[in-house]
């Protein structure tokens, strides 16, 4: 159990500068040993291959979102866009005419990705205020409050946390749609925002390591509860906030099973069940793969842009999840 | 827990009064929480147990059946079919991916400290699993995809990746392997970081060799973080779902009809809700067990560093 602790804070939270500077450390040299020629080579090819396997799907994605879906399928071997064009992005965005994608070879059927990708934007939002700030206050309570029964409570708190998610999937649906939620974002949303037990496992870490003297003299200074939480402690803990918040954003973005269940109408539905509907529809015997690729990029773009932006924090997080 | 510096406090026994005066806030601060694990979760889960025993099907109400359903499950093929694929994508996942991540992280922790390569190594793992399988999807096309493209250009035949039924499992395990392997990665590599650098020194002045030097420190050290990745991409992988509903969606013939594709299909396919949750409640026993046996045989929760 208690290696799914996340490390505290300090070491964890990588910070800009420290990457040139631990170059020269110590432990650095200690690591680096290698010095043969040949087998540096060998490694910088193989660390190579890897970031072309990796990337390569993505480009490809690029590359075909960028064709024109009916020539495309004359040059299957074209490393560059087929007749280029910007009309697979226009058509899952709605923005292109039935004659203009019917002479693409795309797609005519209902998909409206900007419908879909404003849904996703409003139900993850949704779900990672609330839930980020509501678990807050509970790993708060888990952490900094002194009150009987805390851990023994926060023990069955955890088992929500060890169990699938398919488990409580089916009797979730009919609890949404008993509160006649079925299409709507709230009740996609609904379950999420609460909490989630490894938002509060996770900030939980974080307040313990919170230094207790400000809260004293926060106490002594007649501060309620409330104006010490949201004052003192959660600005303390807001990186790991942020980390968190970021991590959850982009964990609603991808989820699939749950909003396809839920939502279903072109109002409620979600960017990656768009993808599974619009993946379905065979328009020449075949998905429309352009316009497919142009949705799957259009979807991917927001995590493209968090990763440029909050890489190094993320890398961080995933890394110290793993070590006590 | 760690008891309060009292010092600032001057009344005697405060300690006591504030254990029993911080109740009330801790509990306000914790309805939110309290609400959702009862309705979202404690509630739906002995919902689902209790389904399990009727013969729900969504439109009429509930009736209870006993252990009908679970003693069908025993008779039923396409469960054990299903089981049997579930467990056939979980080794090739989980075997591939572990070793592939093993061999990255010990490669990137030698040669290289760069962000921006563990950034780039682990972008997949970020990227949805609907869009990762559509992309695959393509890549992997029979008639137009560029691998069987490349692969006809170069006089080989063409494979069916996702549509035949040899192939269709390994291949989804693959794809879900370039999906995961930076997350993988990421891991191991902190594991290897967190191994203190003066016992390689002290191996290195002992004159072992690199491979004793892997065998004996590096593998061994590693043991804790390697029980703690297994334990969750094992239980993780056993959920297979989303890249086989916007793929394969079970078939050809249920050769990728995994377990829980098989559930989502009995209940939202066939309405079987009462027979769906019986399912569930084996999945969920199942991944206990798994997630128990390897607790202990691997023992994650001690470090061979700490003894």
């Amino acid at each position: 159990m208690t290696t799914l602790t996340p490390a505290p804070a300090p070491a964890s939270d990588p910070r800009p500068t420290s990457r040139r500077r631990r170059r020269g450390s110590p432990d650095s040299q200690a690591v680096g040993r290698h010095r043969n020629p040949l087998s540096r080579a060998l490694g910088w090819t193989a660390i190579g291959l890897v970031i072309l396997v990796t990337l390569f799907p993505f480009y490809w994605m690029l590359r075909t979102a960028l064709s024109n879906n009916r020539a495309m399928f004359s040059e299957p071997l074209s490393l560059l866009p087929v007749d280029p064009t910007l009309g697979p992005i226009q058509r899952v965005l709605g923005l292109q005419s039935t004659a203009d994608a019917l002479a693409e070879g795309g797609s005519v059927g209902d998909i409206n990705f900007t419908q879909y990708l404003i849904n996703s934007i409003i139900v993850c939002t949704l779900i990672t205020v609330f839930q980020v700030l509501l678990s807050a206050m509970a790993a708060y309570a888990f952490s900094l409050l002194e009150w009987r029964g805390r851990d023994a409570v926060f023990g069955v708190f955890l088992v929500a946390l060890l169990v699938p998610g398919m488990f409580t999937l089916l009797p979730n649906f009919l609890l949404v749609r008993d509160l006649g939620l079925l299409n709507s974002y709230l009740g996609i949303a609904l379950p999420a925002m609460f909490f989630s037990p490894f938002v509060v496992f996770f900030l939980r870490q974080f307040f313990l390591g919170v230094n207790r003297s400000f809260i004293e003299a926060a106490i002594i200074d007649g501060a309620g509860q409330w104006r010490i939480f949201s004052r003192i402690a959660l600005p303390i803990v807001m990186p790991q906030i942020i980390t968190i918040a970021i991590l959850q954003f982009i964990f609603y973005w991808n989820d699939y099973l749950w909003p396809l269940l839920i939502g279903q109408t072109e109002e409620s539905t979600l960017l990656t069940v768009g993808l599974g509907i619009f993946r379905s529809q065979t328009p020449q015997g075949s998905p429309d793969w352009a316009g497919l690729m142009a949705g799957s990029l259009i979807a991917a773009i927001p995590i493209f842009i968090l990763v440029l932006v909050f890489g190094r924090r993320i890398v961080g997080s995933i890394q110290s999840s793993g070590v006590k | 827990m760690a008891t309060m510096p009292l010092t600032a406090n001057p009344r005697r026994g405060a300690k006591v009064s504030r254990k029993r005066g911080q109740l009330v806030p801790a509990l306000l601060f914790l309805l939110p929480a309290l609400l959702g694990f009862l309705a979202f979760f404690a509630w739906p889960a002995a919902r689902g147990i209790y389904l399990s025993f009727t013969d729900y099907n969504l439109l009429s109400d509930p009736e209870f059946v006993g252990l009908e359903n679970y003693a069908s499950i025993g008779g039923d093929s396409v469960f054990w079919r299903s089981m049997v694929v579930t467990l056939q994508y979980v080794l090739i996942n989980i075997v591939v991916q572990t070793i592939a991540a093993f061999a990255l992280a010990v490669l990137l922790h030698r040669f290289t400290k760069s962000m921006v390569i563990r950034g780039v190594v682990m972008l997949p793992y970020l990227i949805a699993n609907v869009i990762v399988a559509l992309v695959w999807y393509w890549l992997a096309d029979y008639n137009l995809g560029l691998i069987n493209s490349a692969l006809d250009a170069i006089g080989l035949d063409r494979i069916g990746f996702f549509g035949d039924q040899q192939y269709a499992m390994t291949t989804i395990a693959l794809v879900n392997v370039w999906r995961h392997l930076g997350y993988t990665t990421l891991l191991i590599f902190a594991g290897l970081q967190a191994i203190p650098g003066d016992v390689y020194e002290a191996a290195a002045v002992d004159g072992a060799g690199e491979w004793r030097v892997f065998r004996s420190i590096t593998l061994p050290l590693l043991r804790p973080v390697l029980a703690f990745v297994l334990v969750v991409t094992v239980v993780g992988s056993f959920q297979i779902f989303d890249t086989i509903a916007v793929t394969t969606q079970g078939g050809p013939v249920d050769a990728t009809n995994a377990i829980t594709y098989y559930i989502y299909d009995k209940a939202f396919g066939s309405f079987d809700f009462g027979y769906a949750s019986a399912l569930s409640v084996i999945l969920m026993l199942i991944l206990a067990v798994i997630a128990l046996v390897q607790m202990r045989v691997l023992r994650a929760n001690q470090s061979d560093l700490e003894r």
